[in-house]
């Protein structure tokens, strides 16, 4: 990525348009190819439910459907900003962890004991003054989510264990250990069900509407930080610098070990938050089987903005969006919520195979759909530990 | 205005003699007119080339002039928008690598193209196998064939062997087989010479030789004067997408050669001057350095560099240059011996501290150690001082002090960019190199140490490194210079090490060592000397 940036130069229009095609268009060409297959896949799937009736316009209901509720209201794009705040912090964690060259896919799991370590330290203090409460509990789940991604970044700078495995590893780690604290010692009493108590004052505020909490402008400031961390900083210039060429990064006296511990404990913090996020803002406690995600999503929203702080604000917003807009979908048209995934799933598709859409679609001049390609396809046995 | 229909009318004009009028003598490969555009340059300008049967023919420009595009054009992996192709006074279009091959034109590149774990005879198969049946390799058949070419062209091969335990020389061979293999009549060498010893580069001209006798026609890229004016029977020079020049070796010299190149007059060699020594800046006692692989690589290095003169080491690739630099740098440990810089012990010094105590370093693989491609500019010539001010205010990077630097670091060194916010990885090979050179060059030193610092730039770049290097040791600092290019070596050194498998075998007063005593100790390291009777003193410290 060129994070270059020059006051004395000026950009004529032209050029300037010109630029912004060159990062959008793929994302986009991408983003439409997918709704086309899911379009296909609506109808398809009329062919094999028995007793349904055929209609080939049954797309545009579900998509419009769709559309209306991520958008039509107020009260439909507060939902969409509150199913957008956790993939912003998410897509921050893994786009973060990217630019240092690591591939974070535990945000699930940091996602997960963020939002335990949260609703732990706001059951606490549930009665204590909001403020006190609230930072608290999100103070817990940044710290826990970092604890989360600490484990990772320490292993492999110390032995070289791939961020991959371990993090894949500590996915179901965190599910477990939920389904423990929360079935146990987290365990409201007196309750038939495994739920833990209410966050009482540790609940996020609602600042818009009837649903829009606090956490939607976390999210943006968490945006703003990181791009200033990444790209105002010294410390963000080492963690690109590390990202882009470990070896340049040795010469240059970085620390690769240091920086790969750093990037990913405050990835982990991001996800951490993200979870605190959700359950200090929309639930307000949590059951065993508490699930989401985020973490998962977190990693198209990621790739789908570039890895770059503000493009994946706009990627998290459409994830938001279809997540948002899916129930409308599922009650209007018939077509039930998996159909998000499969969009989503067929989004990240085309952007991996980035070299067919060029091709096809004649694109000069395009930067590549993912140029995080090669931290993802490091494999394990290639990699050779950070020295 | 022309008509957009008809093909190639620019150079209609140009048409003398025509196809009947010289049958038996019609250019094995004619190429008339080539025009090719890149965004935002010309890479070809109606490039005429004529190769004959038989001829070796050189086509020299510097980097980014031209001859890879025209090239890729003839082996069919890019299109012309203008001009034609002819072989044997038959125009065709080339449609692809495969289909160029078919019309018997070969490539060998600079960076083989062999499977290293594969025989001899099973990468000469590869793509063009000899088959006895529909499913079985003949290969009793194709042992026979290669043995047979290798023979008909001066060299004995054993098509057995692995090719990952033959000698670079012997790799080049293997390519130049494989394209024999598939009746190359019109054989392309790009750089062939760039790896290869003083000796190796006799005997692969001398097969060259024997494959032009045999009618083949040769087309000889290189940027190496001198062996252009030996090998070629013809030169075409060309500059910026065109063809400037034509000369035959007899009517030109290297100086002439190189004005033509780069466009103005060059000064091939740089005069050194006499050095004034300094005390000593690099001490290297008995050190051992391992490779990735974890074998030693250097094994008991001894050196000594004073300030105000260059120490060359001179030594084939991969008999622990590499290493032992990369252990000075500090980007490699040292288990054994010692490293001090002015009397300070730097063995387990971090590559900063190491930095920080004057040493400069330019890679050879500078895009492993050099630059970050992805990066702009101006952060490439802060890399190393990044964290330090003016550069950085606390934890804040000062972007305004740093594209000052970068401004002038561009202007001071020459570098040829739009603007410092460009990203490395746009500039050619010679630019990057300059960008490297200008941060590593722009401070007080106490040491220098240059690994291939001049490895695939062009004669104008060369130069320019050359001349700064010696403005450098002038200046008081120690050079330590590594270079696979013997002729880099002797022209800069005051002094030349020889290192052989890990060891230096030999030093030579950089005035008087004589060329091919030197190229005998690379590729022996001395164990000819009972023969040669060449050197008296033995591996020195």
């Amino acid at each position: 990525m060129s994070e270059g940036r020059s006051r004395s130069e000026r950009w004529a229009p032209q050029q300037v348009w010109r630029r912004i095609w060159s990062v959008i268009a793929l994302p986009l060409i991408s983003i439409l190819l997918a709704l086309l297959v899911g379009a296909i896949v609506i109808i398809a799937s009329q062919l094999v439910l028995p007793g349904a009736q055929f209609n080939l316009l049954l797309p545009l209901t579900a998509y419009s459907a769709l559309l209306q509720g991520a958008f039509g209201s107020f009260d439909a794009i507060v939902d969409t900003l509150v199913a957008t705040a956790p993939l912003v912090l998410g897509g921050l964690s893994v786009g973060f962890a990217f630019k240092a060259g690591l591939f974070n896919i535990g945000a699930q799991g940091q996602f997960l004991l963020g939002a335990l370590g949260s609703v732990a330290v706001g059951i606490a203090l549930a009665g204590s003054s909001p403020l006190v409460a609230i930072s608290l509990a999100l103070l817990a789940g940044l710290l826990a989510g970092a604890a989360w991604g600490f484990i990772p970044g320490f292993l492999k700078a110390v032995s070289g264990a791939h961020e991959v495995v371990v993090t894949i590893m500590l996915n179901y780690v965190a599910r477990y250990v939920i389904g423990a604290v929360v079935g146990g010692p987290l365990r409201q009493q007196g309750r038939s069900e495994a739920i833990t108590p209410d966050v009482g004052n540790a609940g996020l505020p609602i600042l818009i509407g009837n649903s829009g909490h606090a956490g939607i402008v976390l999210a943006l400031v968490a945006v703003v930080f990181i791009a200033w961390l990444l790209f105002r900083t010294t410390l963000g210039f080492e963690i690109r610098t590390v990202g882009a060429n470990p070896d340049a990064a040795r010469y240059a006296g970085m620390r690769p070990r240091v920086l790969t511990i750093l990037t990913m404990s405050l990835a982990g913090g991001l996800a951490g938050l993200a979870g605190a996020v959700v359950v200090l803002g929309v639930q307000h406690n949590m059951t065993p089987s508490f699930v989401s995600t985020v973490g998962f999503d977190s990693i198209a929203v990621a790739l789908l903005g570039r890895t770059n702080p503000v493009g994946i604000v706009f990627a998290a917003l459409l994830f938001g969006a279809l997540r948002a807009g899916a129930t409308l979908m599922q009650i209007e048209a018939g077509i039930p919520v998996e159909l998000i995934d499969v969009l989503q799933a067929t989004i990240l598709l085309f952007l991996v195979a980035n070299p067919v859409l060029r091709r096809v679609f004649r694109l000069r001049g395009v930067k590549t759909g993912i140029e995080t390609t090669e931290t993802i396809t490091k494999t394990y046995g290639g990699e050779t530990p950070v020295a | 205005m022309t008509e957009p229909g008809l093909p190639a009318a620019g150079n209609t004009s140009m048409d003398e003699p025509t196809i009947e009028e010289a049958p038996v003598r019609a250019p094995a490969l004619e190429m008339r007119g080539i025009t090719k555009h890149y965004p935002g340059v010309v890479a070809n300008n109606h490039i005429d080339l004529e190769v004959r049967p038989g001829e070796i023919h050189a086509l020299l420009g510097e980097n980014g002039a031209g001859k890879t595009t025209l090239m890729n054009i003839l082996y069919g992996l890019a299109r012309p928008e203008e001009g034609t192709i002819l072989l044997d006074g038959q125009e065709v279009t080339i449609a692809g690598p495969s289909d160029a091959i078919a019309r018997g034109i070969n490539m060998v590149h600079q960076h083989f193209m062999l499977v290293p774990v594969f025989t001899v005879a099973e990468n000469i198969l590869l793509g063009e196998e000899t088959m006895a049946g529909p499913i079985f390799l003949d290969r009793k058949e194709a042992h026979r064939r290669i043995v047979e070419l290798g023979r008909r062209f001066g060299f004995e091969i054993d098509p057995e062997a692995k090719v990952g335990s033959l000698s670079v020389g012997w790799q080049q061979r293997v390519e130049i087989l494989k394209a024999l293999y598939r009746d190359a009549r019109i054989l392309v060498l790009d750089e062939p010479t760039a790896v290869l010893t003083p000796q190796e580069t006799e005997e692969i001209f001398g097969v060259l030789r024997r494959l032009a006798q045999d009618g083949h026609s040769i087309v000889f890229i290189s940027h190496k004067l001198y062996e252009v004016l030996e090998i070629a029977d013809r030169i075409t020079v060309i500059r910026r997408g065109k063809v400037v020049g034509e000369r035959l070796p007899s009517q030109t010299d290297e100086d002439d050669l190189a004005e033509l190149m780069v466009g103005r007059e060059v000064q091939l060699t740089v005069d050194r001057g006499e050095s004034k020594l300094g005390e000593v800046a690099l001490e290297i006692r008995g050190l051992e350095v391992k490779d990735d692989r974890g074998s030693i690589v250097v094994k008991g290095v001894d050196l000594d560099v004073r300030s105000g003169e260059i120490l060359g080491i001179a030594g084939v690739a991969g008999n622990g240059q590499d290493e032992l630099v990369e252990a000075i740098v500090g980007l490699r440990h040292a288990p054994v011996g010692r490293i001090s810089l002015r009397g300070r012990d730097m063995t387990k010094a971090t590559p900063r501290a190491i930095n920080e105590a004057g040493v400069a370093y330019v890679p050879a693989d500078r895009h492993r150690f050099g630059l970050v491609l992805s990066f702009p500019l101006a952060d490439n010539l802060v890399l190393t001082d990044y964290y330090r001010r003016p550069y950085a205010r606390g934890i804040l990077r000062n972007d305004e002090a740093i594209e000052a630097t970068a401004e002038e670091r561009i202007r001071q060194y020459d570098i040829r960019t739009p603007s410092a916010t460009v990203r490395a990885g746009t500039l050619s090979g010679g630019n990057q190199q300059n960008l490297v050179v200008a941060r590593e060059f722009a401070r007080d030193l106490s040491l220098l140490v240059l690994d291939q610092p001049t490895r695939g730039l062009d004669v104008g770049s060369i130069e320019f490194i050359h001349r700064q290097a010696i403005a450098k040791r002038d200046a008081g600092t120690a050079i330590l210079l590594v270079s696979a290019e013997l002729d880099e070596v002797l022209e800069l050194s005051d002094r030349i090490a020889v290192m052989y498998r890990g060891r230096i075998v030999a030093i030579r007063d950089g005035r008087t060592a004589d060329k091919n005593e030197i190229g005998l100790l690379m590729a022996t390291g001395g164990q000819a000397r009972a023969a040669g009777g060449a050197a008296e003193s033995g591996p020195a410290a």
